[in-house]
């Protein structure tokens, strides 16, 4: 037996090697020695080509998802938008993967990798749709699998969402161990790894993000072959940013220069760690309080270098309110006879908002859908929410106040996508890489100074310029 | 009482309050981290005792039995009114009035 000190702080401590043997990369080998990093490099280091990744999904039957014109949404939409406005709405039916959404293309690689290097079996931590991705690829390569979620408050209260995400991940074979409320998630997660020698089937390694870039690709070849156009704008449901920095890869890669829009869903003054506002959320992913810092701190995440780096891409950042994205959800199944979701259709709800700016002859592609069920149901969510004391009615979705009331809007001309300051996000980001440096050297003036290859990383980081970066060391 | 080779869930306390990360808000640093495992039980037990189980993945895992062949209680939920009105009223912009 071992003899390892397993306290929280000595774990911790431990975590870049528990990761190292769990990952199989070796990130250091991509460090610069101060801020910058070569994250082309590490992308390319999978040794996995898009058309490998193509080909390893189709051996778990995944891609190849029906593109799906919502011609009734798009009309709805136009009702609402001024004369000529009203661009053709499009969804990527991504529930149609074998695990009921996106996430399974992420699982693939991950997957696919750790099989043929050996390792027993993966672990994955997470309250979402991906814990049911990492085991419905396990089940197909005979991998052992834990899903580690946070599910329940200190009253042993559960999300219904979560729940039933436990439930699918055990019908596909998995064992799924469940927390209360706490970033020591973490602790738990890394210490199964280190007892265990599974593979961290993280939602941040390359093998992650190189899994999404297959769905970008087929989109914009999908939209092409079928209705002769690129999309005007793309829209991503965005927490961790893989989802936005995979699809919006892939469509570069097919030469696509459709505008990239991330869309969360707004949980302003909720904390994520806490005990008692963990179950006055309605969503748990897709939403601000992910989003948004993982945008302008991505290396949050669970490997040293997360491969989801979503400001690298996005044009634009949007947020929409709980009460809208159920709208939405209900709408999809009334006007389209579609049952998705709720919290995959985010970026629905934005995209409906969206299409009201752009023309009537302009296509815009929500590149996601994810499965619904028990728990994971607008009816289940919103009996919950009530349940809990949350006021829930019609109304204007502008007075809806995250964690205390829920307004469905009561005409879909109240749904609004209302947009971040994208310099905002992009000088956070600054912020926290200056941040993260132990020493910084200073102007006379006080402001910090980099070098040259720290600011050409940090424009890079954040879509910019050097200029744009240099002004807001400036600001510092 | 549950016998060896029932499909059992534990209950497990990983952290006490005081062993809580530094960074967690007021209202979950004064709650303990708990945790549930299910698997096969290792010997027979009462629940609320001390208990083993072997997890899918062969782990042994110790805890307090808490629940026997444990059930999944999640559902559609109560029918929301207002969803209904919603769907309504978007039906009759897209695709006019009464069908009558």
């Amino acid at each position: 037996m071992t003899s390892k000190d397993n306290s929280y702080g000595a774990v911790m401590a431990r975590k870049n090697e528990i990761m190292k043997a769990a990952v199989g990369v070796d990130y250091a080998s991509f460090e610069s020695g101060s801020l910058a990093f070569d994250y082309e490099a590490m992308m390319a280091s999978t040794g996995y080509t898009l058309e490998d990744v193509i080909n390893i999904q189709k051996g778990f039957s995944i891609g190849n998802t029906p593109l799906i014109e919502l011609k009734n949404l798009t009309t709805l939409a136009r009702r609402c938008a001024p004369d000529g406005m009203g661009a053709r709405i499009f969804i990527k039916d991504e529930a149609a993967n074998p695990s009921g959404s996106f996430k399974v293309r992420r699982a693939s690689v991950s997957i696919y990798h750790a099989k043929n290097h050996g390792y027993k079996g993966a672990i994955s931590a997470t309250s979402g749709n991906y814990g049911a991705a990492v085991a419905s690829c396990c089940a197909k390569t005979g991998l052992r699998c834990i899903v580690v979620q946070e599910c329940f408050d200190s009253k042993g209260l559960g999300q219904p969402e979560i729940i039933e995400k436990a439930r699918k991940c055990e019908a596909l074979g998995a064992e799924v161990v469940q927390l209360t409320v706490g970033p020591e998630l973490f602790y738990v997660f890394l210490r199964m790894l280190e007892d265990t020698h599974y593979f961290n089937a993280s939602l941040y390694t390359t093998f992650g993000i190189a899994g999404i870039e297959s769905l970008g690709w087929e989109l914009a070849m999908q939209m092409r072959e079928q209705y002769g156009c690129d999309p005007a704008m793309v829209v991503c449901t965005n927490a961790g940013g893989g989802n936005l920095t995979g699809t919006a890869r892939g469509l570069r890669k097919a030469g696509c220069q459709a505008q990239v829009v991330a869309a969360s869903v707004n949980l302003k003054g909720l904390h994520m760690a806490s005990d008692h506002q963990f179950n006055l959320k309605s969503f748990t992913t897709g939403h601000t309080g992910f989003g948004m810092p993982f945008s302008t701190w991505p290396d949050r995440s669970d490997v040293p270098r997360s491969a989801a780096r979503p400001l690298r891409y996005m044009d634009k950042y949007v947020t929409i309110n709980q009460g809208e994205v159920f709208y939405i959800t209900e709408i999809l199944a009334r006007l389209e006879g579609l049952e998705k979701g709720p919290a995959g259709n985010t970026s629905l709800a934005a995209a409906f908002a969206l299409s009201q700016t752009l023309p009537q002859d302009q296509c815009i592609v929500v590149q996601e859908t994810e499965y619904t069920g028990a728990g994971k149901h607008v009816n289940a969510q919103l009996s919950f929410a009530r349940s809990n004391g949350i006021e829930i009615r019609l109304g204007n979705p502008e007075d809806e106040i995250p964690g205390r009331s829920i307004i469905l809007p009561e005409h879909p001309r109240l749904i609004k996508a209302r947009e971040a300051d994208m310099s905002h996000l992009r000088h956070s980001l600054i912020k926290h890489a200056v941040g993260t440096l132990p020493e910084v050297s200073r102007d006379s003036e006080g402001h910090p100074v980099l070098d040259e290859q720290d600011v050409e990383f940090l424009a890079l980081e954040t879509n910019s310029s050097k200029e744009f970066v240099l002004q807001a060391l400036k600001n510092l | 009482m549950a016998k060896k080779g029932d499909w059992v869930k534990l209950h497990i306390e990983v952290l006490k309050p005081e062993e809580r990360a530094p960074q967690v808000p007021e209202d979950t640093k004064i709650v303990p981290l708990e945790m549930w495992v299910k698997g096969i039980l290792q010997e027979d037990c009462e629940i609320g005792t001390e208990a083993q189980v072997l997890t899918r993945t062969g782990r042994l895992v110790s805890g307090t039995l808490c629940e026997i062949n444990p059930r999944y209680t999640h559902s559609f939920g109560d029918f929301i009114p207002e969803l209904m009105l919603i769907g309504d009223q978007a039906q009759e912009i897209v695709f006019g009035g009464s069908n009558d």
